[in-house]
């Protein structure tokens, strides 16, 4: 009888222990799109119909920009990402775009215009949802090496503190 | 040097006449921060939970945006700085009475740069509705509505 007794007791304690780990995790990074929170798998086709997958990315620092060519800020970032993307490429960084363009064509021009040299898909409601909604733009969030999602950016960012950022992450 | 002076007055009259043209074609003065033919959030918001004379809403936006969140009872047209939008646009208000009371809203990106309100704005006004109000979001949507708690609904 006893050892029934100890047993039911171990057994509660073993349940609120893991109670009370899962709620901590969920509070610091349950809701999607939050610091800290895993940041969500998506498997999207690139502008070329390849295969684009977070996933793909896995070990790396990624810098996920939701933009649109009508947006004049995103516009004014693309350039300075081209270059992040040369630069800090080798060192295992990667940018995706996910473009809120509700057509895919003007997203094709303004690639080779502005000659992009990393993937971009086109958005979604339920990717933009993953990552707690997009309901302005641009959004950015950098990913760290482990998969969570380390900073948010929603407007324009400041590109020195980003930079500054990106390079702490990429030494981690 | 009176031929310099009438030249230059001449050059700075067509200057100020050129700018207020521009800015009346733009509608950029009548649509500044501030401006009577803005509506705040909290001022929509009143008018749609007043119950009586409640404006015809319209989205001028992207539609990615308006399906994750939009203003109940807002109608989406589409994003009026491209022609299929502000066909949409010209379609859904032709057959209205000229004094229906109606609010544009965007919300894509901030004020200064979104590229809708503006030409959504000049198309009604030019046809002449004169109870024509247009939503002000200094940042956009997601930031001065959704971040405030006020109500929005999913889908199309």
């Amino acid at each position: 009888m006893r050892k029934i007794v100890l047993l039911i007791v171990v057994i509660a304690i073993a349940v609120a222990v893991y109670e009370a780990g899962r709620h901590k995790s969920s509070a610091k990074g349950g809701r999607p799109g939050a610091l800290d929170s895993a940041a969500a798998a998506f498997s999207l086709q690139d502008l070329d119909g390849k295969p684009l997958a977070l996933a793909n990315y896995n070990g790396k620092v990624v810098l996920l920009n939701f933009w649109a060519t009508w947006c004049t800020p995103c516009r004014g970032e693309i350039p300075q990402f081209v270059d992040y993307q040369n630069t800090l490429g080798p060192k295992g960084f990667q940018i995706v775009g996910i473009s809120m363009d509700d057509d895919p064509k003007p997203v094709r021009e303004f690639y080779q215009q502005f000659k992009m040299n990393y993937p971009v898909g086109m958005g979604t409601t339920a990717l933009a949802e993953s990552y707690g909604g997009v309901l302005g733009l641009p959004v950015t969030f950098l990913i760290g090496r482990d998969g969570r999602i380390a900073a948010k950016y929603v407007g324009a960012a400041d590109m020195n503190a980003l930079q500054q950022k990106i390079e702490s992450l990429l030494a981690k | 040097m009176k031929l310099s002076c009438v030249a230059l007055i001449f050059s700075l009259i067509v200057l100020a006449s050129a700018t207020a043209a521009a800015q009346s074609s733009s509608g950029g003065q009548e649509l500044a921060p501030g401006s009577p033919a803005l509506v705040t959030s909290e001022e929509l918001l009143q008018m749609l939970q007043s119950g009586k004379d409640k404006p015809l809403v319209l989205n001028i936006g992207p539609s990615l945006l308006f399906m994750q969140a939009h203003i109940p009872g807002a109608e989406y047209i589409g994003a009026a700085a491209e022609r299929q939008g502000l066909g949409r646009l010209r379609a859904r208000v032709k057959p209205l009475p000229r004094n229906t009371s109606i609010v544009l809203y965007c919300g894509c990106c901030p004020w200064s740069h979104c590229p809708n309100v503006h030409p959504a704005y000049n198309q009604l006004h030019a046809m002449g509705f004169s109870n024509l109000k247009v939503l002000y979001i200094a940042n956009n949507f997601g930031s001065d509505w959704v971040d405030k708690g006020y109500p929005t609904i999913k889908g199309q």
